[in-house]
């Protein structure tokens, strides 16, 4: 069964309905003691960094979250979802969960009024290529011509290389899907992201 | 790399989908839900619900809707209408949705568009931005379906929601809005030159080829319509439709897909 953790944030309807399209065993989970049944778990989100740290450690769904991952339980975070697993984010001054080694950074601001050169452009905004390393797993399937929805203006950079478990190109190439152990986030939205993002979340499902 | 985004916009009135024209006349084109589940078919690349009544009549968002709405999209969402305080926005996003706009609220309180930045993030604070042209050739901001005109100017309040933290700025021409005769480029020219965030541009598009008059001329946009995905023929006969993956890659030639190192032969 996969949990999807519901703490305020994110779209959990849209991953649940995925799942039941899939025919495969999905539950909204709002209570710690619903986590304990489930053998995978997404964090969704969207919003700022702050204000899903509050809501999650609100939620009192942390400390089972993090009893979890450290039971060796598969966890996808996604946009927000996935920045919170790092130690920290410059969107923010509270610290991260700290699962992944790394931190949530910025953009560079290279916006000029008139710009309009993609590139230029802040939030990152749309449908873009990710290019996985690895087309097993994950990405089983979706190494050609796969695209999914992006919208933020921070992303994770890792400490350790290993994590990288994707990139995009937005005015240069960076780490748009990480991996630690059985952690794994997505920049993107594979909720809102049609086949593509089905095919991401059927893979994780059987991960 | 980032594609255009081609986006139908629906306006809800009265609980039902309806299209305008020049922002009056609504014609009843369906139920919201339905709308939705069809464009979620056609693997549509963001999708837009204006609630036009909701700041006319002083009412409230809908919160009963957008939670139905947002449960059953497959694709990103941005809702607008009636949305006038920070808590607003953070019960929308809480309820699955990914971008919230405002349109008159930021004329009476512009500060309104910073606390939601700060709260929920610049990525889902849109400004809608109605505008009409005026007589020295430069745009001004109207509200309420167009009945009301403000004293701000499109690029003058353009440039101050990008300072407070929009995210995205939306340019919806008055005059061309429901016409098909094609995007008021002018507009979005002006626009374009005082901002570097994401647009969005609505009101006249006609033809898919007007959408790829606009991409060619301004590269990574939103170019977003309503008439032209809900009716067809010239008696506006009601029916759903959305390019399809191929149709719409003709529109941005110029984008290619980047090689995934992790891609082997046989896929």
């Amino acid at each position: 069964m996969i949990g999807i953790v519901n703490y305020g944030l994110g779209n959990v309807q849209a991953f649940a309905n995925i799942y039941k399209r899939l025919n495969i065993s999905a539950l909204v989970v709002s209570k710690p003691d619903e986590l304990g049944i489930a053998e995978k778990i997404i964090l969704p989100g969207v919003g700022a960094f702050d204000w899903a740290m509050r809501r999650l450690e609100g939620s009192g769904l942390r400390s089972a979250l993090e009893g979890a991952v450290g039971q060796g339980r598969p966890v996808l975070g996604v946009c927000v979802g996935m920045q919170m697993m790092a130690e920290r984010s410059e969107e923010g001054v509270l610290p991260g969960l700290g699962w992944i080694a790394g931190e949530v950074k910025r953009f560079p601001d290279a916006g000029m009024p008139g710009c309009r050169n993609a590139g230029m452009q802040l939030p990152h905004m749309g449908w873009n290529d990710v290019a996985p390393c690895d087309g097993n797993g994950l990405f089983r399937g979706l190494t050609a011509n796969a695209r999914f929805y992006f919208l933020h203006s921070y992303y994770f950079l890792p400490q350790n290389q290993d994590s990288i478990l994707a990139v995009t190109d937005y005015n240069g190439f960076y780490v748009s899907a990480v991996r630690a152990g059985n952690v794994f986030g997505v920049q993107f939205h594979p909720e809102k992201s049609h086949a593509w993002g089905i095919q991401l979340l059927k893979n994780f499902a059987e991960l | 790399m980032l594609r255009p985004r081609i986006i139908p916009c629906l306006l809800v009135h009265n609980g039902g989908l309806v299209k305008t024209v020049k922002f009056a006349d609504p014609k009843y084109v369906g139920d919201p839900i339905n709308a939705v589940r069809i464009f979620n078919e056609k693997e549509v690349d963001e999708l837009m619900v204006l609630d036009i009544d909701a700041t006319v009549k002083e009412r409230k968002p809908d919160y009963g809707m957008i939670r139905n709405l947002a449960a059953e999209c497959r694709m990103p969402l941005c809702y607008g209408g009636g949305v006038k305080t920070v808590e607003q926005f953070d019960r929308i996003v809480s309820l699955g949705v990914e971008k919230v706009s405002v349109s008159s609220a930021v004329v009476d309180d512009p500060e309104l568009v910073g606390k939601a930045a700060e709260l929920v993030g610049n990525q889902s604070v849109v400004v809608v931005m109605d505008v009409r042209r005026n007589g020295n050739g430069g745009y001004k901001v109207w509200t309420h379906n167009a009945g009301w005109k403000s004293e701000r100017s499109a690029t003058e309040l353009s440039k101050e929601m990008e300072a407070l933290g929009a995210g995205e700025v939306v340019i919806n021409s008055i005059d061309n809005e429901g016409t098909m005769k094609g995007y008021d480029l002018e507009a979005v020219r002006q626009v374009r030159e005082a901002v570097s965030v994401p647009m969005t541009v609505l009101g006249g598009a006609g033809s898919l080829e007007d959408m790829g008059r606009l991409i060619r001329e301004f590269g990574i946009i939103g170019a977003a319509a309503g008439s032209l995905f809900v009716f067809k023929g010239k008696y506006r006969a009601v029916l759903i439709s959305y390019p399809g993956r191929e149709e719409k890659e003709k529109l941005y030639p110029q984008i290619t897909p980047v090689p995934s190192p992790g891609a082997t032969p046989e896929q």
